[in-house]
């Protein structure tokens, strides 16, 4: 039997303190199985053990909250008797080391947390974060990871509905790919983990075990270096034709009642599933690794326990039931195995090749991990208002802004994963959220993933405040009823004071603006480490929310749908915030300033409003404004619906503060600020009198804000002779801005001159 | 109407075949397991989308020697109306049950959006109830549906009225030769098509451009 040195300790990623920790729980030294699984279980993408302290203050309770975090996925009620079953979590390291297989697995991983609790995965949504586009690594990650993250989705033949695509510099080094899964179940036929009881069969399905992904935990929370690379193969591979035989068996057996309790074989793979659900149901488990399907030969029990592979799951089944089991994995071709038992022991007894090679009392693993309060430092927030050259043409900036790496239209992408198989996909991917109807009824599900990463490294608080607050809007804007968030929390190292500061303070932002806006936490992860070579990504706390539409026949999306609708800005009246806009980069070549403050109370009453027009089915074009501001935000419905517009910018008056800036002024701030709370609507003129006071009767401001119509877009503002165009000329034609929108990517992709979109 | 939708391993659009049916012919469709090796006596007999056998080996290749197959073709020269949709025309090719093979598309990716068709064959018991030339718009979403025949195979299909759907002019999603999107067999009760009608044929999902197949196939049978 190895011995274990202090080196051995230290190559599992643990500290002196941690090991001495371990002796004491299990009262003698572990051997290097043991030291193995505790390796994994007390990592931090396993125990949480940085955030655990802190992730306790998140609002995760409300009426229709079925199941919050601590199961595979979050639970919530959406009415007769349905559920939606739906969690986030990242797949970062694997995904910069091997982007397809990386990505891919992501998926696979999260739509297995999904149907584990018994729901059938009707959704998923990406976040994509790269480096910045002149990166050499930039595109063939790209490539690689949207290919995977198709690959493996359209497989399955879930659609991908959702998601962001963005680019940063900060993360040259250390890409993020979050994927939120979305599934519907029924709420008498949810499964849980917690293995309860002692002498029930503990059985393995799905693919056998091999090598893959050893360590593959203990990678994800660990900085990057130079010889990353080398971790390749701790990347899992994947096969998403597996994976769907797994659904529809597991689905399938789910509608007897053989089952005790189930968990997938994620992260730390047998180990975690194991311990996890022995742990969960107050029981011990043993099992007998030589029952484990092997993919090779002389597998050792230290690789068996520590193996990543892919598409398998541990069920605990009631005794007596194998056989009917058995009959529905062998008609799907699956391997099938009853590996061990449930005993009462409250231990993880594991056995191979005749002899016990591991014997830990399970709380050791859970419980009993180490939970830090690291210390940490609150920055200072950015503050100020950058100053900007007031006398840039304003159609320019805009074609450039439409046309730039994060704002431009992301179809390349999109247009690869199959985004209407199930056929109830009434939203699709470019509007401000996803709608999936629920399948046989009238009801549909809103989805949409969020985070500003700028914003949050500008004020790590309000950023991650303002990260719910756009999820919430992104789903109120189709008409949904936000009811509640998964998260994917990316920050850089911990055990750094200032990075553990923007940790804390985004968690705190979060659970502020989950509390007012009624949007509870049900699930989610924490993606640490993010940082390579000693340098950290901007705080990119993500959040993927899930709404209710009541009545699908009434929605709204971002296209204009007619000529000569009136449309209207509803808003705070303040003049626009620059700090840290997308004009400032894009335009300046500035990042910095303060973020846009967030108010909650405004934006429960304006998203209120909102979604009160589209549910009583007087307005059917919503879009929120976010990145760009207002300006950007007409220009994306026109160009969706490719009915020109034409703006004018509200006089002085109808400013909240009219001293503060002379009119001359008002305009780039205007049209590029990116205050929140903020919605474009455009409705027949003949109900804009309606609209008005209804507003009025609400404490909403809505301004009128121009004309749909005709083939250009053009802006004007009031000047002694009446409205007159901002620019030279009479605005631009909309194909011009629908080829600047669209063209970056592809061109950027087939490695083509770009185009200047000016 | 009475009809059947074959479930292979890796069939994703099995369901969505089935609610299509169901909701235009009023009947529920048999779901018939690739391991069968009778189908029950029906009308119609849909091969789905998917990913049958995940790919491996090639598109369709390995569901075309699925038990099933065999019943399948069987029926098919006594008559029987098979419309295959997707992976369905994939396996139709491999079957040789319709001639051409489908290739990876032109650039080498998968693609999914809406695509404009023109029907250009009314002549069909898959297409009597659209107009000759009508422009239809239907969803693709595949990897593999780059139409690729011999010379002579195209001439024969264009002459004989074989080419039932062609994508537009200038929307050929995937390099298709001749922008062939459908074809059929020479005895005519035989559909293969890679755009997925069963996707079109509810207004909230954007179009019901596909109906028209599924209500042609009704008057056609029943």
């Amino acid at each position: 039997m190895t011995e274990i040195t202090p080196q051995i300790v230290r190559q599992h990623g643990l500290s002196e303190e941690e090991f001495a920790r371990i002796v004491k729980l299990l009262d003698r030294q572990p051997n290097l199985v043991e030291l193995g699984v505790f390796s994994v279980m007390w990592s931090e993408h396993c125990s949480y053990k940085s955030t655990r302290v802190h992730l306790r203050k998140l609002p995760t309770k409300a009426p229709w909250v079925i199941q919050g975090p601590g199961e595979n996925a979050g639970v919530i009620d959406i009415g007769d008797g349905d559920v939606c079953v739906f969690k986030m979590e990242s797949h970062n390291h694997p995904s910069f080391i091997e982007p397809y297989q990386g990505a891919a697995t992501g998926v696979g991983g999260i739509m297995r947390d999904v149907f584990t609790m018994g729901a059938r995965p009707v959704a998923m949504l990406d976040s994509l974060r790269f480096g910045e586009p002149d990166h050499p690594k930039t595109r063939h990650l790209v490539s690689g990871v949207v290919s995977g993250i198709g690959g493996y989705g359209n497989c399955m033949g879930v659609p991908t509905v959702g998601g962001e695509t963005a680019f940063h510099r900060c993360y040259n080094g250390n890409i993020l790919v979050n994927a939120m899964c979305v599934g519907l179940a029924k709420a008498d036929r949810i499964f849980k983990s917690a293995a309860r009881g002692a002498g029930n069969p503990v059985v393995y399905v799905g693919s056998k075990t091999g090598r893959d992904g050893i360590h593959g935990a203990t990678m994800a929370s660990a900085e990057f270096n130079e010889d990353s690379q080398e971790k390749r193969p701790t990347v899992q591979v994947g096969d998403p034709f597996t994976e769907k035989l797994l659904l529809e068996a597991c689905l399938e057996l789910m509608e007897t009642d053989a089952i005790v309790a189930i968990q997938d074989m994620g992260a730390a793979g047998l180990t975690s599933s194991s311990s996890e659900m022995a742990d969960k149901g107050g029981a011990g488990i043993e099992i007998d690794l030589d029952k484990v399907p092997q993919r090779e030969k002389g597998l050792t029990a230290y690789e068996m326990m520590l193996s990543e592979s892919q598409e398998r799951m541990l069920m605990v089944l009631k005794p007596g039931r194998e056989a009917e089991a058995e009959r529905i994995f062998k008609k799907w071709e699956l391997d099938f195995s009853v590996i061990g038992v449930t005993t009462d022991t409250r231990r993880l007894v594991v056995r191979h090749r005749g002899k016990i090679v591991a014997d830990m009392p399970v709380h050791a693993l859970s419980d009993a991990a180490p939970v830090y309060e690291r210390p940490f430092v609150r920055r200072a927030p950015l503050a100020g208002t950058p100053a900007y050259d007031q006398a840039k043409p304003v159609m320019e900036s805009l074609l450039r802004i439409v046309g730039s790496p994060d704002m431009c239209s992301k179809r390349w992408v999109w247009e690869q994963y199959d985004t209407s198989v199930m056929a109830d996909t009434l939203q699709h991917p470019g509007g401000d959220a996803a709608v999936i109807r629920v399948h046989g009824t009238k009801k549909g599900l809103a989805c949409t993933t969020d985070v500003t990463p700028r914003y949050a490294k500008a004020d790590p608080y309000v950023g991650a405040k303002q990260a719910v607050a756009e999820a919430w809007r992104n789903l109120t804007a189709v008409g949904a009823l936000p009811l509640a968030v998964t998260d994917c929390l990316n920050y850089s190292n911990p055990e750094k004071p200032e990075a553990m500061g923007e940790i804390v303070a985004g968690i705190e932002g979060m659970g502020e603006a989950c509390r007012a806006l009624d949007f509870p936490i049900v699930s989610g992860n924490c993606s640490l480490y993010n940082e390579t070579q000693g340098e950290g990504i901007l705080p990119t706390p993500c959040i993927g929310g899930v709404g209710l539409v009541r009545n699908v026949e009434r929605m709204a999306t971002p296209a204009f749908k007619r000529e000569r609708d009136a449309i209207l800005l509803i808003w705070d009246r303040e003049i626009g915030h620059l700090g840290q806009s997308v004009y400032l980069r894009e335009i300046e070549g500035r990042e910095d300033g303060a973020c846009p403050p967030v108010d909650l109370a405004l934006e429960k009453k304006n998203g209120d409003f909102v979604r009160y027009l589209v549910e009583s089915g007087c307005v059917d074009t919503v879009h929120d404004v976010s990145d760009g501001g207002v300006l950007v935000a007409v220009a994306e419905m026109a160009m969706a619906s490719r009915i020109g517009a034409t703006i004018d910018v509200p006089d002085l008056v109808y400013f909240r503060d009219q001293t503060s800036i002379p009119a001359s002024q008002l305009l780039i701030p205007f049209l590029f600020g990116e205050n929140q709370a903020r919605y474009i609507i455009a409705a027949p003129q003949d109900t804009c009198d309606r609209i008005a006071s209804w507003a009025w009767s609400r404490g909403v401001c809505v301004n009128p804000l121009g004309i749909t119509g005709g083939d250009k877009f053009m802006v004007r503002h009031r000047d002694l002779g009446g409205w007159v165009p901002v620019d030279e000329g009479d605005g631009i034609e909309l194909s011009r801005l629908i080829r600047a929108h669209e063209g970056w990517l592809p061109a950027y992709m087939n490695g083509e001159e770009i185009p200047s979109a000016t | 109407m009475k009809s059947a939708v074959v479930v292979f391993p890796g069939s994703n659009c099995d369901r969505d075949a089935a609610v299509a049916l169901e909701q235009i012919t009023g009947e529920k469709p048999v779901m018939v397991w690739h391991g069968d090796s009778e189908l029950p006596d029906v009308d119609l007999i849909v091969l789905p989308g998917g990913f049958s056998y995940g790919d491996y080996l090639r598109c369709g290749a390995m569901a075309g020697q699925s038990r099933v197959m065999r019943d399948v073709k069987h029926k098919a020269e006594k008559g029987t109306a098979v419309l295959g949709i997707c992976n369905g025309f994939q396996v139709l090719t491999e079957t040789h049950m319709l001639p051409g093979v489908l290739m990876r598309n032109a650039n080498l990716k998968f693609v999914c959006r809406p695509v404009g068709l023109v029907v250009e064959e009314t002549q069909s018991a898959f297409t009597r109830k659209y107009g000759a030339g009508q422009r239809v718009e239907f969803p693709v979403a595949h990897g593999e549906g780059n139409y690729v025949a011999d010379d002579e195979t195209l001439d024969r299909l264009e002459g004989e009225g074989r080419v039932v759907f062609r994508y537009a002019p200038g929307d050929n999603p995937n390099g298709s030769a001749r922008n062939i999107a459908g074809i059929l067999n020479q005895t005519r009760n035989v559909l293969g098509l890679m755009p997925h009608p069963e996707r079109v044929c509810d207004p909230l999902l954007g179009g019901t451009d596909g109906r028209a197949l599924f209500e042609s196939l009704i008057e056609a049978l029943s």
